[in-house]
């Protein structure tokens, strides 16, 4: 069963987000990583790119497919985690944790409640 | 869509179910990687029953499939098999295929799920044009036969006791593993005739089982419950495509297709121009003088970079880049670590060494040409 931690946003393609005063922390969820199985590779966005809601802006892959990351949130990328450019399977084994995709600094703070609770995001992929 | 008779099985082991060629198949069960690496390292389990079975018998089939396929089957003795291809008169392929002779006038045709309709079509179309067809029964047994793969270097400690020998037909041999690289020969497992022959898509040493569909599940559940003491997993397409990858074994509709002659995919040693005439032959015979225009060529990624996909372009490297061609295969490389792939370039370009660049969404990463096999077991 995929861990859906209660304290994070998410949206229904498998991102989710983390707020700490007005930066967000993205990354794709358990349920999604497990999907992909064995990341092999992860694509970044650039340092201080605009990026709005929605926006295709990363790529992770596995052995057999190309994926596209769509940030949850719109804002100014901050900070890019390289560690997991050099070391993709870290996505599989903390998707939460050391398995973060970037950081941003939000310009539309409103849209977070446009995004699924916890609760939601778990009914979508068929949780209880 | 079609589903094999090993459907439940592949459920009840939490397979991953995927479209391909029309069928319903698991793509993986734990990871690609896993399994990909247990065939390496140990064994792999596979489902291949959607692959096609098609029997040809008579004095007339062995004049009739060397008219038809490219090979040439009078090299094969009773309880052999041999990789060929069928190609339509321009000498583009039609399928790949294993082709064994299980007795003197008897053989057993595999040949690719996604081509069972169009190889039946051709066949019997050729059947109906061949001066002795009274003398060959051609019959499709595709839809009451199953076959699994067993494959990897530790194969050879349990399959054995799976079907105990001696053999009942095609090559004389005690035991399984008493079989040579393309052997093949019938045991009796509970009563049923089922035939095993010591091939396989992996580049490891293996063996492929065919049998009656309703004994299928029974032989699956039985290789596996022997295997797993020794490392055997069940595996999936998945690792299947990345273990054919990284030996540049041709999958149909990738490396090969109808506009595509076997000399430029590099199979030219399967073409027999000495045996007279086939399909195909006037264009095969010129390709292999004058030389192909389009040439498989197999390359690895030397930078850090997403991994190639099909379709992904090949460019020149260097200030005059153009683009040479498309990749057909490309994956992430299990067994190395880095992207690895196949594509077509221009012949000229086609020589082990060249740096080459992969088109990645827009952006070009650098790679090289290198020699077929790219993964090679280290001895």
């Amino acid at each position: 069963m995929a861990n859906v931690p209660s304290d994070l946003k998410y949206t229904k393609t498998h991102e989710w987000v983390r707020v700490s005063g007005d930066v967000a922390t993205v990354g794709i969820t358990d349920h999604a990583q497990h999907e992909l199985t064995d990341v092999v590779f992860v694509e970044l966005p650039d340092l201080g790119r605009q990026i709005k809601a929605g926006d295709s802006c990363a790529v992770v892959e596995s052995v057999k497919t190309a994926n596209d990351i769509y940030s949850p949130v719109s804002g100014r990328v901050t900070e890019v985690n390289q560690t997991i450019v050099a070391n993709p399977a870290l996505v599989n084994t903390e998707p939460y944790g050391g398995g973060w995709f970037y950081r941003l600094q939000l310009s539309q703070p409103a849209e977070l409640s446009a995004l699924l609770g916890p609760e939601q995001y778990q009914s979508q992929i068929g949780g209880v | 869509m079609k589903r094999t008779p090993l459907y439940a099985a592949h459920q009840k082991l939490g397979g991953k179910l995927i479209e391909f060629g029309g069928w319903e198949m698991p793509v993986q069960y734990t990871s690609i990687t896993d399994e990909h690496l247990a065939v390496r390292q140990a064994a792999g389990l596979f489902d291949i029953s959607h692959m096609g079975e098609v029997l040809v018998n008579g004095t007339g089939a062995e004049a009739f499939l060397n008219q038809t396929l490219t090979n040439d089957v009078r090299r094969l003795v009773p309880g052999q098999g041999q990789y060929t291809l069928m190609c339509n008169v321009r000498g583009g392929v039609l399928d790949d295929l294993y082709a064994y002779r299980l007795a003197d006038q008897e053989y057993l045709l595999i040949i690719n799920a996604s081509r069972i309709e169009v190889d039946v079509a051709w066949l019997e179309k050729q059947l109906a044009a061949f001066s002795q067809r009274s003398d060959v029964n051609l019959r499709n047994a595709s839809d009451t036969t199953g076959a699994v793969a067993v494959q990897g270097p530790r194969v050879i400690e349990f399959i054995d006791r799976c079907f105990p020998g001696p053999s009942t037909g095609g090559t004389g041999v005690n035991r399984v593993t008493d079989l040579k690289k393309n052997q093949i020969a019938r045991f009796s497992y509970a009563g049923n005739a089922v035939w095993v022959s010591r091939t396989g898509y992996t580049g490891e040493d293996g063996f492929e089982v065919v049998a009656p569909s309703d004994r299928i599940e029974t032989i699956w559940d039985e290789l596996l419950l022997a295997g797993r003491p020794h490392g055997l997993k069940p595996a999936g397409l998945g690792a299947r495509d990345t273990l054919r990858t990284e030996v540049c074994y041709p999958l149909y509709g990738h490396e090969l297709d109808e506009e595509t002659t076997p000399i430029e995919a590099g199979v030219g040693f399967f073409v027999a121009l000495d045996k007279g005439e086939f399909n195909g032959r006037a264009v095969l015979a010129e390709q292999k003088a004058k030389g192909a225009a389009k040439k498989l060529v197999a390359f690895k990624m030397t930078g850090h970079s997403a991994p190639p996909r099909p379709h992904y372009g090949i460019w020149s490297a260097g200030p005059d880049a153009a683009k040479l061609g498309e990749v057909v295969s490309g994956t992430q490389s299990p067994s190395l670590g880095i992207g690895i792939g196949m594509g077509y370039v221009p012949a000229e370009f086609a020589k082990v060494n060249t740096p080459v660049e992969i088109e990645i969404r827009g952006k070009r990463a650098p790679a090289i040409l290198v020699p077929k096999p790219i993964y090679r077991k280290p001895d």
